[in-house]
């Protein structure tokens, strides 16, 4: 079937398979390979991304389910060039070994930075308990987190 | 294999009694994880998560309904009257699953670890079908849940929501897992009491074949209230001895397997341990009712 979404504000088409997943439209059919493949089942985050500005596992949706809607993905977080704010972070605290989950863990903390611009130690734990991260020990991702919200929130 | 796309209730009845093969698929949180792994392959999907018919919920003379595509989110987000719901919602998955994950999605898969499910027991929940043949239709949550992954749906109908009284009193929802997020619960418990009824409600999660109404012990503790004058007169102490002989009776009540998240054991002392801290807690919140 086609699928017609619009990603990171550029309508896209592709044809694809009955069953196949939003991410899997996102990186088999559209070349977009932020969004990182792992566990397939909603327990690991690495392929977050936005549908209609919601943050969702996008492994879990049906590429048909996303026809015609919003999609925003970490390649949409570039602006003109220029990392996002949370991916400045992110390198400055050195919050990436391997950096696989580290696409998901941006845009996880984009998600929560732009409702709550300055989240407590509790509500940071609890945004990011969807994404795993197998090398940090999550002590210099939550360091970024800091580093992201007080950036963000001189910047406002 | 076929993706059904309809774009009102009307025509998602109307394409499901034409295909009653095809699988709803709502957020995903069960249906894609086994096409994922190649354990589904139905011949064909209907997508109603973008029915703004099963979105809705409402609450009308102490009547609630909650549409079967709430998620997760939206009832943490908007019904903070309903604690024990929003304490089981926030509960579930991460805030990626809340944001997709649904009551119908927990309704239809029928699996006895759904969290919603305790709560919807422990409120005598209705699950309300619609086909495009016979209307509406609601049926009883036991009715509705016959066994572990077993509905009473038939092929032509869609869940459309879930109803239940208002019930005035406290309550709660809690579980055991290894994690405080992204936890299939190994035991699960909704407590509520019903001040106009007298009466408290008990309902476990995972640790049976279906959801669990813990009868025996609502029995038991709803009169030691009653002798102990609490019904009346909340600051009343009850008698350390009725708590014990509740926890006992609702890990009694329990039907637990031995799987790779826990043994029976361990479920059925889990069931003692959850039922001890919801009466306890009930009891204080009784004494100091924010439910008022």
């Amino acid at each position: 079937m086609v699928v017609r979404v619009k990603v990171n504000g550029e309508w896209r088409e592709a044809e694809v398979w009955a069953g196949t997943s939003l991410l899997s439209l996102l990186r088999d059919a559209l070349n977009l390979y932020g969004s990182k493949n792992a566990c397939e089942q909603g327990e690991c985050g690495s392929c977050s991304v936005w549908l209609d500005g919601a943050l969702v596992c996008s492994c879990l949706v049906l590429a048909a389910q996303a026809h015609e809607r919003d999609v925003r993905t970490v390649e949409g977080l570039r602006d003109d060039g220029r990392l996002h704010p949370v991916q400045e972070a992110f390198v400055e605290a050195g919050a990436v070994q391997c950096g696989f989950c580290t696409p998901g863990f941006v845009v996880a903390v984009a998600d929560l930075l732009q409702r709550d611009p300055d989240p407590s130690p509790a509500t940071v734990r609890e945004a990011l308990s969807g994404n795993l991260c197998r090398c940090t020990g999550y002590q210099k991702i939550l360091d970024a987190v800091s580093l992201a919200a007080a950036r963000l929130r001189t910047q406002a | 294999m076929d993706v059904l796309l309809p774009g009102s209730l009307d025509e998602a009845l109307t394409m499901k009694a034409e295909r009653p093969e095809a699988i709803p698929l709502a957020g995903g949180t069960d249906v894609m994880v086994d096409m994922n792994f190649g354990r589904l392959r139905p011949p064909a999907i209907i997508d109603v998560s973008r029915l703004g018919e099963l979105t809705s919920h409402t609450e009308d003379n102490g009547k609630i309904y909650l549409g079967s595509g709430v998620t997760y989110a939206t009832i943490v987000r908007e019904m903070a009257a309903f604690k024990p719901l929003v304490q089981a919602s926030r509960s579930v998955g991460s805030p990626q699953i809340r944001n997709r994950g649904t009551v119908g999605g927990n309704l239809g898969t029928a699996s006895p670890a759904g969290d919603a499910l305790p709560v919807l027991a422990a409120y005598d929940a209705e699950v309300v079908l619609r086909s495009q043949a016979r209307g509406e239709r609601s049926l009883p949550w036991q009715t509705f849940l016959m066994g572990p992954k077993k509905t009473a749906i038939a092929p032509d109908e869609l869940i459309v929501g879930t109803s239940w009284r208002r019930v005035r009193g406290p309550g709660s929802f809690s579980k055991i897992g290894t994690r405080n997020a992204m936890v299939i619960a190994v035991a699960g418990l909704c407590l509520v009491v019903d001040e106009e009824r007298r009466r408290v409600r008990v309902a476990l999660g995972s640790v049976g074949p279906v959801i669990i109404r813990a009868s025996e012990a609502e029995e038991k503790v709803s009169s030691a209230l009653a002798t102990a004058g609490c019904w009346d007169d909340p600051t009343k102490p009850m008698a350390d001895q009725s708590i014990d002989e509740f926890a006992e009776l609702v890990a009694a009540a329990a039907r637990p397997l031995d799987d790779v998240r826990g043994t029976a054991a361990y479920r059925r002392h889990g069931c003692k341990v959850l039922a001890r801290r919801a009466i306890t807690w009930a009891l204080s919140e009784r004494r100091m009712p924010s439910w008022l």
